[in-house]
């Protein structure tokens, strides 16, 4: 089980407070939507666990991000190994322009599995739990591109599978995908949590109340109110919540 | 405006609207009994329709709202509590059009010493309340009008139960009235849960204000008014 929190955290990209003393705790094996109007916050939160921030110049943190405990920005932490723990996927399919077999492969090479029939097994496992194996069992050497949008997105959460994260993160991962590839993706998620701690940030509230069972409102770099996914869409606490789920936001 | 407000506007002006009839046909059904008053009975059955159509499309506006706007918080509360409280004042309109009907068959109005035995006209006055104070309630979203229909129900509960040894004591001093009598029972019965389906009214009102559920549940709230002794 997968413990993640943040406590008193602060992020600028150089003088723009992006996030502003924000303090959570996410359960393991579940769901936590993160909602908010665009530009509040929610994807420069999500990428704090994995440090994709660190690849803009201008970000600056301050506070504490841990995964079972320990601190992701510590010093002396090795990036890499803080990446192969925590799994993206985002909101383009980016399946790498390669077979469908080494797409999943790629990240248990990378990590220095050579064993073929591991690589085989985990591949198929990986696909499996995907929800896309049976549609690409005959298909691995087929080019991932040539894949509809709703596969190559099952594809990429197939790939941050093979690795074995222990947190799972997604930026938005069915904005671009029809309603049943939407709803095969909801149908995968819901399944997954059962494994993995997975954070999802959506515009969707909709996709948040079928399969969160935990939401965060953000709204200009702050945390408005965060509780079950049941009582921020039935009574929420904050006025503003309220008026941003409800549409009367602005 | 959100595009869910006009849904919810629209609901909220039709519920008030079929709300209001139905306090008109209670009066009306009231008058037409004690004063023997056969026309103003057959108005009653004649409205009871519109009643029952306020109640239809009250019903399919609330479906519609919930299939293609996807309420959340007040406003899914809202919807909830408008179907069950659609329900609940559409079953008053049925004993508003029922004790018309009595008013209509008997030959004569209810003599005044029934009517004080059995409490008819403070029963009446009871229900007419309640039915005005919960419509007060939704209108101005006034919870503090809520909580007081508990102690008026009481009231009625309290007729209603003295009313069977009532009606038995004057069936046995005047046999004549007998088939009278029975109909004044029956309309007590139906006054007496008129006030039931105003306290369901409350409760979903206090679900939609609150977001509490307290049916089924002891009530724990010292602004009940004390019923008053018949």
């Amino acid at each position: 089980m997968t413990h993640a929190e943040v406590k008193n955290v602060n992020v600028w990209y150089d003088n723009i407070h992006a996030l502003k003393n924000l303090s959570m705790s996410f359960q393991p094996n579940s769901v936590t939507a993160l909602i908010g109007p665009s530009g509040c916050g929610k994807s420069t939160f999500l990428r704090l666990f994995n440090r994709m921030n660190d690849l803009i110049p201008t970000f600056r943190l301050d506070g504490l991000v841990t995964i079972n405990g320990q601190d992701v920005y510590k010093k002396d932490v090795q990036i890499d190994e803080i990446r192969k723990k925590v799994g993206m996927v985002f909101q383009k399919p980016n399946p790498f322009p390669k077979s469908v077999f080494e797409n999943v492969a790629y990240g248990l090479r990378v990590n220095g599995i050579k064993n073929k029939s591991i690589i085989e097994e985990t591949v198929e496992k990986s696909l499996k739990q995907a929800a896309l194996w049976d549609e690409v069992k005959d298909l691995l050497k087929k080019s991932a591109m040539e894949l509809s949008g709703g596969q190559q997105q099952r594809l990429c959460i197939a790939r941050a599978l093979a690795v074995e994260p222990k947190l799972i993160l997604m930026d938005e991962p069915t904005s671009s995908l029809d309603p049943i590839s939407t709803s095969r993706i909801e149908e995968l998620i819901f399944n997954l949590k059962n494994e993995y701690t997975i954070i999802i940030v959506t515009h969707n509230l909709q996709q948040a109340g079928r399969i969160s069972e935990s939401t965060a409102f953000f709204y200009l770099g702050e945390l408005i109110e965060y509780n079950l996914t049941k009582k921020i869409f039935l009574n929420p606490d904050r006025e503003r919540t309220q008026n941003y789920i409800t549409g009367r936001f602005g | 405006m959100s595009p869910i407000d006009t849904n919810i506007l629209q609901i909220k002006a039709d519920l008030i609207q079929m709300w209001s009839l139905v306090i008109s046909q209670m009066e009306k059904a009231r008058i037409a009994l004690i004063n023997g008053d056969h026309d103003l009975a057959r108005e009653v059955v004649m409205n009871e329709k519109r009643v029952d159509a306020f109640e239809l499309k009250i019903d399919m506006d609330s479906e519609s709202t919930l299939m293609l706007k996807n309420p959340v918080a007040i406003d899914l509360r809202f919807i909830l509590s408008v179907l069950k409280i659609n329900y609940n004042i559409e079953r008053v309109g049925d004993y508003a059009n029922a004790i018309a009907k009595v008013a209509g068959n008997s030959k004569e109005p209810i003599p005044e010493n029934i009517l004080q035995a059995t409490h008819l006209p403070e029963m009446f006055f009871t229900a007419q309340a309640m039915l005005q104070q919960s419509l007060d309630a939704f209108e101005n979203a006034d919870r503090s009008r809520v909580n007081q229909l508990f102690g008026m129900d009481e009231k009625l509960d309290k007729a209603n139960k003295k009313a069977n040894s009532v009606i038995c004591g004057l069936i046995q001093q005047n046999p004549e009235n007998t088939m009278l009598l029975l109909d004044a029972l029956s309309i007590i019965r139906k006054l007496e849960r008129t006030g039931d389906h105003i306290l369901n009214v409350a409760e979903e009102l206090i679900y939609y204000f609150d977001a509490n559920i307290i049916k089924h549940s002891k009530l724990l709230n010292s602004d009940f008014s004390e019923p008053e002794n018949f």
